[in-house]
C-alpha cells in the first residue's frame, strides 16, 4: 500500500503518454487511485484547518488578557482563562445595547418580510394576475442589483427625512432587499402544496385568506422557518446600510456596526474586541445550523408527500 | 361565469402581491431612478432641497469623476479583485466539493466547518483577519521569519518579484469567505449526477482523473458558469470586505469604496452617484460580453 503511494505522488495528475497507457492499462488507474487515497484526507484536513482554525483562534483570544497576547502572540491556548473581556465588551463598550438594537432590527425585518411575502408568494404560485410572468424578472433584478448604487439615494432621502439614526429606516431597507428573495423561496414551497387540499378547504367555505392561513401555512412551516432565519441572518450581518444610517448615533448601533467602529480605536484591547466578535458571530452560527436542519427536514417532508 | 372568475382571480392576485410590489417600488425602484437623476445634477447634501428633482441636468459629474486620477486605478483594482476573487472562490469550492462528495465519517462536521466563513458576519471575520495578520501580535506573523504588513503594505517582493501585497490579501480573503458558496452549489450538483455514466466510465477503464475530465466536469460547466456570473456580479460592486480590511488603502481601493468616500467624507452626492452609475454600466457591459461569449460556447457544446 505505502509502496504504491510513493510514486503516485510523484506522478500526480499529470498526463502520461498514450503508449504507456496502452501498454499497462491498469497501472495508471491504480497509481491515481492510490494518490487520491492519500491526497483526499490531506485536502479535507487542510480545509478544516483553514476554516475552523480562525474561529478557534477567535474564541481563544477572547478569553485571555491583552498582556498575554502582547507578550506571547504565538500561543494558541491562554495560560489564564478570563471572562472579564466579555463583561467589558457587553457592559462598558455597550454591546448589550448593540445586541438589543440588532435583535430589534432582525426580528422586525423577519416578521414584516414574512407578512408581506407570504401573500405575495401565494399569488405568484397560485393565481394568474396581470403581469405574473414579469414579476420574476423584477425579483431577479432586485436580488442582483448593487447595494452601493441604492445606498446613495436612500442616504440622501433618509437624511432629508431625519430618519438617520433611527432603526426604522434600516428595517425598511432590509425588508425591501429580502422580500424578493423570500417570495421566490416561499413560492417554490407553496407550489408543492397539493391544490386538492386547498380546493377542499374552499368547498368547506374557507375564503382565500383563511385558506392561506389555515391550510397552506401549517403545511409550509419548515419553509417559513427557513425563510425567516434567512432574513434574520441578512439583517443581523448587514453592514453598509447600518454604517450609512446609524453611525452618528452610538445608542442605535447594531453589533456589526459597533464592532467595526470600535475596532479602529486604540484604547480598547484586541482581546475585548474578540469577545465582541464572538458575541456577534455566535447567534448567526447557531441560527444557521438550526435552519440548515430545518431546510433538509422540509425537503424530505415534501418528498414523502410525493 | 368563467370570465368573472378569472377576473376575480386576477384581482385577488394583484391584491396579494401589491404589498411586495409597493415596498420594492418605494425602497428600490424609485430610489434607483433618483440615483440616475442625481448623477446628472450638481448636488451636495447642503443644496439638495433647493435643487429640486428635475432640471439642472449636466454631464459635469461624469467629466469630473472620470478625470480624477484615482478613478481608473480603482476600476482596474475592482476588475482584478473581482476576476481573481471569483475564479479562486469557484476553483477552491470545486476542490472542496469533490473532496466531500463521497460519504465518510464526520462529513457533516467537515461540511459545517467549511460553511462557517460564509455564514459568519463580515465585520467579525474581517476583524479576525486583521488581528491574525497584524504585524505586531498577529499569529500568522509569528510563523514567518520576517513580519509582513499584509493589509497596509501596497508592494512587496516575493521570490524576487514585486507583488501587490494588500490587494492579494484582500483577494485571498474573498476566496476564503466565498468558496463555501461555490462549494454548496457544486456539491448539490455533484450529488444529483446520475451514477451510471461514471460506472460505465469505470468499466471502460477510465482512471479517476480521466473520469473527472471527461465525465464529471462536462456535467458541471453549467453550474460553474452560473456561479461565475453570480460571484462576478456580487464581487464587482462589493463594499464591505475591502472597506473593513484596508479602508481602501495600500493600493486596494475599489470603486464602491470611492463611492462611499465621495458620499460621506466629500459630501459630493452627484459625483458619488455618477461613479456608482459608471460602475453599474461597466458591470452590465461585462455581463453582456460574458453571456454572449458563454452562450456561444454552450451552443458549440450541444452540437
Amino acid at each position: 500500500m505505502s509502496r504504491t503511494a510513493e510514486p503516485a505522488l510523484a506522478a500526480g495528475g499529470g498526463e502520461r503518454p498514450a503508449s504507456a497507457r496502452r501498454g499497462r492499462p491498469m497501472s495508471r488507474d491504480r497509481v491515481e487511485r492510490a494518490a487520491l487515497r492519500v491526497l483526499k484526507p490531506l485536502v479535507i484536513a487542510v480545509f478544516v484547518a483553514v476554516t475552523a482554525f480562525p474561529f478557534l483562534y477567535m474564541v481563544m483570544l477572547s478569553v485571555r488578557d491583552i498582556q498575554e497576547l502582547i507578550l506571547d502572540p504565538g500561543s494558541l491556548w491562554p495560560r489564564r482563562l478570563t471572562l472579564d473581556t466579555y463583561a467589558d465588551v457587553l457592559d462598558r463598550q455597550g454591546f448589550l445595547t448593540f445586541m438589543r438594537n440588532s435583535a430589534i432590527v432582525a426580528v422586525a425585518s423577519v416578521v414584516v418580510t414574512l407578512l408581506i411575502s407570504i401573500p405575495g408568494a401565494y399569488a405568484v404560485a397560485r393565481l394568474r394576475f396581470f403581469g405574473h410572468r414579469q414579476v420574476h424578472f423584477l425579483f431577479l433584478s432586485v436580488y442582483l442589483f448593487p447595494a452601493i448604487v441604492l445606498a446613495i439615494p436612500l442616504f440622501v432621502l433618509f437624511t432629508m427625512m431625519g430618519l438617520r439614526g433611527s432603526l426604522l429606516g434600516l428595517i425598511l431597507v432590509y425588508i425591501a432587499q429580502t422580500v424578493p428573495v423570500t417570495v421566490y423561496m416561499l413560492r417554490n414551497y407553496f407550489e408543492t402544496v397539493p391544490r386538492s387540499v386547498e380546493e377542499a378547504a374552499a368547498i368547506d367555505g374557507c375564503t382565500r385568506l383563511s385558506t392561506i392561513w389555515r391550510v397552506v401555512l401549517p403545511l409550509s412551516k419548515p419553509a417559513l422557518m427557513a425563510t425567516g432565519l434567512y432574513v434574520f441572518m441578512i439583517a443581523w450581518n448587514e453592514f453598509l446600510f447600518a454604517l450609512l444610517f446609524l453611525v452618528e448615533r452610538r445608542e442605535s448601533w447594531t453589533v456589526s456596526l459597533g464592532l467595526s467602529q470600535l475596532a479602529g480605536s486604540i484604547e480598547i484591547p484586541t482581546t475585548v474586541l474578540m469577545a465582541g466578535s464572538v458575541v456577534l458571530t455566535l447567534p448567526i452560527v447557531i441560527v444557521f445550523f438550526a435552519s440548515e436542519r430545518l431546510l433538509t427536514e422540509g425537503l424530505t417532508a415534501g418528498a414523502e408527500k410525493g | 361565469m368563467s370570465l368573472t372568475l378569472q377576473k376575480q382571480e386576477g384581482r385577488a392576485g394583484l391584491a396579494l402581491i401589491s404589498p411586495t410590489l409597493v415596498i420594492t417600488l418605494v425602497v428600490v425602484v424609485l430610489p434607483l431612478l433618483w440615483a440616475v437623476m442625481l448623477a446628472f445634477q450638481n448636488v451636495r447634501l447642503i443644496n439638495i432641497r433647493s435643487k429640486g428633482l428635475f432640471g439642472g441636468y449636466t454631464l459635469e459629474n461624469f467629466r469630473y469623476v472620470l478625470s480624477e486620477p484615482g478613478f481608473w486605478p480603482a476600476l482596474v483594482n475592482t476588475l482584478i479583485y473581482t476576476v481573481a476573487g471569483t475564479a479562486l472562490s469557484i476553483a477552491v469550492g470545486l476542490v472542496a466539493a469533490l473532496a466531500l462528495r463521497e460519504r465518510f465519517k464526520g462529513r457533516t462536521l467537515v461540511r459545517a466547518s467549511i460553511l462557517i466563513p460564509y455564514v459568519a458576519p463580515v465585520v467579525a471575520v474581517a476583524f479576525l483577519w486583521e488581528t491574525m495578520l497584524n504585524p505586531q501580535y498577529g499569529i500568522v506573523n509569528t510563523w514567518l521569519s520576517q513580519p509582513i504588513a499584509f493589509l497596509s503594505q501596497a508592494k512587496g517582493t516575493f521570490l524576487g518579484m514585486e507583488v501587490p501585497v494588500a490587494l492579494l490579501t484582500v483577494i485571498a480573503f474573498e476566496a476564503w469567505r466565498y468558496f463555501p458558496f461555490a462549494f454548496l452549489f457544486i456539491l448539490a450538483r455533484l450529488q444529483a449526477l446520475p451514477a451510471d455514466l461514471e460506472e460505465a466510465a469505470v468499466v471502460d477503464g477510465a482512471t479517476p482523473t480521466q473520469r473527472f475530465r471527461y465525465v464529471i466536469m462536462p456535467q458541471l460547466w453549467r453550474i460553474v458558469a452560473l456561479l461565475a456570473v453570480l460571484r462576478f456580479v456580487f464581487t464587482f460592486t462589493k463594499f464591505d470586505d475591502v472597506y473593513l480590511l484596508t479602508g481602501g488603502g495600500a493600493g486596494t481601493e475599489v470603486v464602491s469604496v470611492r463611492v462611499y468616500n465621495f458620499l460621506t467624507s466629500r459630501d459630493d452626492i452627484g459625483a458619488a452617484a455618477a461613479q456608482a452609475i459608471v460602475l453599474a454600466v461597466v458591470l452590465v457591459v461585462f455581463l453582456a460580453l460574458y453571456l454572449r461569449f458563454f452562450a456561444g460556447g454552450e451552443r458549440e457544446q450541444n452540437r
